[in-house]
């Protein structure tokens, strides 16, 4: 070796414990407890090592992208369709021709192009407080913005992306300027300051601060496992297919095979297997998400919430126009 | 002798007191101080190239929409947590340090406990605890029908949250001011007529301004940089539109910039700070003995008891409860053999993160003494800016260049011996300790700079005319004076390091995760109550340095 040793002890220490051809290395945005059981399973059936760095979507995709075609990592993974797209615009995904992906992966909740693929399904939905709110008197996202729901609304903060790609396909659908009044409206009818969880928001609406609020279902399961007492339901808007409001929010967790990936085919492989019937429940059921495979049945709880139309518009718009959804929120004063 | 800071070099006479080997060392000092600096740099640098490329319409979207209320926001938090810090960390400071009452000696090192506690964890509990959901409130309009408290989700709940997470700065570092000189610096007032109270204020605040300040700069660059307790809190900052450049957005340029925005504004304060006390010198007169403490009278000395007790309470005791009590909740679920190889990264890293930024923060202070010069201020205030940018941003400008290396050099390593792998220094260790020594040398440099100020140059002299070198006279002469700021500065680089999250994420090598990326984990998918343990694990390991420094406080006394 040419180099002082202890400078190379120090510096080769990460290198030595380097990937084999065989394994797969990922960049994750999804949390590691909701990743790790795939992986181990993964491993177990079919000997492939996985080796994983978790940290947040802006920071992983800088890294990638200063990393060039020295990066170690094989795929992506991350959470909601506006991300993906990010990474896919930004030039750090490579497509993939994939039978197995077509099969599983229905056409709204993956990349047109092949670079990226919806691996679960998350609703953003309505949750109202039972003793205050009749069904009937709910049936869209846009008509949380009548006046009749003034002081009774909570909202998430508008930094979160799942609002700012709820924002976005309603962009979409109803075009800017009706969008923006539409969360305007919004943004009227709260009855306090949007709150920085979805599961806070739910608390304020069964303790009476405001009547509903609008979540991702897995946050409810995960509460009234906790809070069973909680008087709180889930419903399920823009049911009514002939409109042009049709269908309920959703978003994906995905991946992608990175650019420069040194094992496409192993990532290839990994998403593959993510997507098949083996590992959808798991994927899903661990966060009380719904599976992306239609052959694929939720876990029960998740199931007990009823069944729903979705909004069947590409994911992808949730990225192209996250940047206009978030002026958007900006101008109408949503924080 | 001493020379007024923000003068002009020496003219060599004064310091160099022979030969031109003297002259090579004032190259040697100077050199280093800026090599440090320009460490500092790197991710300033990365930042400013970003303004080759300027996005104009998220520029105008931000100053138009965003930027008004949160300049509002930001100079109301610098305010309200500068005062609550100040008031907080002398008060308790003082009481501890010069007066004596029950229950002073547990105070004394209790009080530095919340340093362990991560300020988005007390954030987190203060909102489960005292919004209109929580316990209180719901008690409170079930109870009592009483409704129309303020909100704890405002400015006002920040600065309430922040000031109990971050007065330990300031109680830590002015207490070593007021324990080295308060007691003689009084009794000289109390000579000259003045009564116990005008002492304080008109002699001992005074003499300690130079460490208050350290500490107070301390706790408002974390204010100004922080990110998750803004986040808990939805209040929008400075720092939090720099976020929203970036992962909203998608401009890093334009977060870039609004960041070197902010590094500049603190290096204004700091360049300000500095030239009103630039005349003022703060050596102490000579050593000062075991002070006789103020015997409070029985009702001040309970007084004295209650209100630190009750600032323990809220900034530790009611937080670490809390976190107990989630914890005994899913330890079952989440508590495994990896947290072993979580706490012992956590140490590790701490450990030698600390180690660097002392040793770092030694020589740049002592670089200032040997070498005094505008061009060595202005150099110290460049390398210790990193504390004030926020952490994401640092870690990606950090990140920026050192990729660009790799990329060179493993295109030389493939080419030259066939070199296979993807990574040369990042996702090393090596990485991951330099962006720590550039993110926390603000915290070293604090407590070591004004530590040295107190030692009087007489001293330096002195052992000179004895025929001492420079390396003998740190060793020997300065140091052991200054191991009260030593054991400073290493705590608080360390519990600072363990609560870190941006760069520990963006530069750790695979399978390296800390308590710090568990609490990311759990709290990235909005599991508060999971995120419990690897906080309360992350204040136990904390712990270990704040009792090493009432050890050695303990053994230093005898």
């Amino acid at each position: 070796m040419t180099f002082p040793p202890l400078m190379a002890a120090l510096v080769l220490a990460a290198t030595a414990l380097s990937a084999s051809a065989e394994d797969v290395v990922v960049y994750s945005a999804r949390a590691e407890q909701l990743i790790k059981p795939l992986f181990d399973a993964y491993t177990r059936d079919t000997g492939v090592q996985i080796k994983f760095i978790t940290g947040a979507e802006g920071p992983l995709m800088e890294r990638l992208k200063a990393e060039g075609q020295n990066t170690p990592a094989d795929m992506l993974l991350t959470v909601d369709a506006g991300n993906l797209w990010q990474a896919s615009h930004q030039g750090l995904l490579r497509p993939v021709q994939s039978k197995a992906l077509q099969d599983n992966v229905p056409a709204h909740l993956r990349d047109p192009g092949n670079e990226w693929f919806g691996l679960s399904v998350r609703a953003r939905t309505i949750v109202y407080n039972t003793t205050m709110v009749k069904p009937s008197e709910l049936s869209t996202y846009e008509d949380l913005a009548d006046p009749k729901w003034k002081g009774r609304l909570c909202l998430r903060t508008a930094k979160k992306v799942y609002n700012q790609s709820l924002v976005a396909m309603m962009i979409t659908e109803h075009g800017e300027p009706k969008t923006e009044a539409i969360v305007k409206g919004w943004v009227n009818n709260l009855a306090t300051a949007p709150f920085a969880d979805d599961t806070k928001a739910m608390e304020a609406v069964a303790n009476r601060q405001c009547a509903a609020t609008v979540v991702n279902t897995y946050y409810y399961g995960r509460l009234m496992a906790t809070q069973p007492k909680y008087p709180l339901a889930i419903f399920w808007p823009n049911q009514n297919l002939t409109s042009k409001e049709a269908g309920v929010h959703v978003n994906v967790s995905g991946a992608g095979v990175t650019r420069h990936a040194k094992n496409p085919a192993g990532a290839q492989k990994l998403i593959e297997w993510l997507s098949s019937d083996r590992a959808q429940n798991l994927f899903a059921d661990n966060n009380l998400e719904y599976p992306v495979n239609p052959k694929v049945k939720p876990a029960d709880t998740v199931a007990a919430w009823g069944s729903f139309q979705p909004n069947l518009i590409n994911v992808k718009e949730a990225g192209s126009l996250q940047a206009q959804a978030v002026k958007l929120m900006d101008r109408v004063g949503y924080k | 002798m001493s020379v007024p800071e923000g003068s002009f070099p020496l003219p060599a006479a004064a310091t160099a007191v022979t030969a031109p080997q003297k002259r090579f060392r004032v190259d040697g000092w100077v050199l280093f101080a800026l090599l440090l600096a320009a460490l500092v740099l790197v991710p300033v640098v990365v930042s400013l190239s970003s303004f080759a490329r300027i996005d104009g319409s998220i520029l105008s979207h931000l100053s138009e929409f965003v930027l008004p209320e949160l300049l509002v926001n930001t100079f109301w938090l610098l305010l309200g947590v500068g005062f609550g810090v100040t008031l907080l960390g002398v008060s308790l400071a003082w009481l501890v340090a010069m007066c004596e009452f029950p229950g002073r000696r547990l105070f004394d090192w209790a009080l530095l406990l919340p340093l362990a506690l991560p300020a988005y964890v007390t954030a987190f509990v203060a909102i489960d605890l005292l919004d209109f959901s929580g316990p209180l409130l719901s008690w409170l309009r079930e109870g009592w029908g009483i409704t129309g408290l303020p909100e704890v989700r405002s400015r006002g709940g920040v600065v309430m949250v922040l000031s109990l997470a971050l007065y330990p700065y300031v109680y830590l570092i002015s207490k070593n001011a007021f324990a080295t000189q308060g007691a003689m610096a009084l009794e000289a007032a109390q000579s000259l007529g003045l009564s116990r109270t005008q002492g304080f204020v008109r002699v001992a605040l005074p003499m300690a301004r130079p460490w208050i300040v350290a500490g107070l700069m301390l706790a408002l660059m974390e204010t100004l940089a922080d990110f998750g307790t803004m986040a808990i809190f939805n209040i929008d900052t400075f720092t939090t539109a720099i976020y929203k450049a970036w992962y909203s957005l998608f401009s890093l340029p334009a977060a870039a910039q609004l960041a070197s925005v902010l590094i500049l504004f603190v290096l204004v304060v700091v360049v300000l700070e500095q030239r009103s006390r630039a005349q003022m010198r703060y050596a102490a007169v000579g050593r000062s003995g075991v002070s006789r403490r103020i015997v409070l009278s029985p009702v001040m000395a309970a007084l004295a008891c209650l209100y630190s007790g009750l600032v323990l309470l809220l900034a530790f005791g009611v937080p670490v409860a809390q976190l107990v009590v989630w914890t005994l909740d899913v330890a079952v679920q989440d508590l495994d053999a990896r947290y072993w190889s979580f706490a012992w990264h956590s140490l590790i890293l701490s450990g030698l993160g600390a180690l660097l930024v002392v040793v770092f923060s030694v020589l740049l202070a002592y670089a200032g003494r040997q070498r005094p010069s505008a061009l060595m201020r202005w150099t110290q205030r460049l390398a210790t800016l990193g504390y004030a940018f926020p952490g994401a941003v640092l870690a990606v400008g950090l990140f920026i260049p050192v990729a660009a290396l790799d990329n060179a050099l493993i295109d030389l390593a493939r080419d030259w011996f066939g070199f296979q792998g993807t990574e040369i220094f990042k996702g090393s260790l090596l990485v991951m300790l330099l962006a720590y020594l550039v993110r926390f040398l603000a915290v070293g440099f604090g407590p070591m700079d004004s530590g040295l100020q107190r030692i009087t140059r007489n001293v330096d002299e002195a052992a000179r005319s004895l025929g001492t070198r420079t390396s003998r006279l740190l060793a020997r002469v300065h140091l052991p004076m200054l191991r009260a700021s030593l054991s400073t500065a290493a705590a608080l680089a360390f519990v600072d390091i363990m609560k870190e999250m941006p760069i520990t994420l963006m530069t750790r090598p695979f399978g390296w995760d800390t308590l710090a990326v568990r609490v990311y984990e759990m709290t990235s998918e909005g599991q508060w109550e999971r995120a419990a343990l690897p906080s309360l694990a992350i204040v136990l390991v904390g712990l270990v340095p704040i009792l090493f420094l009432t050890w050695r406080a303990d053994k230093l006394r005898c």
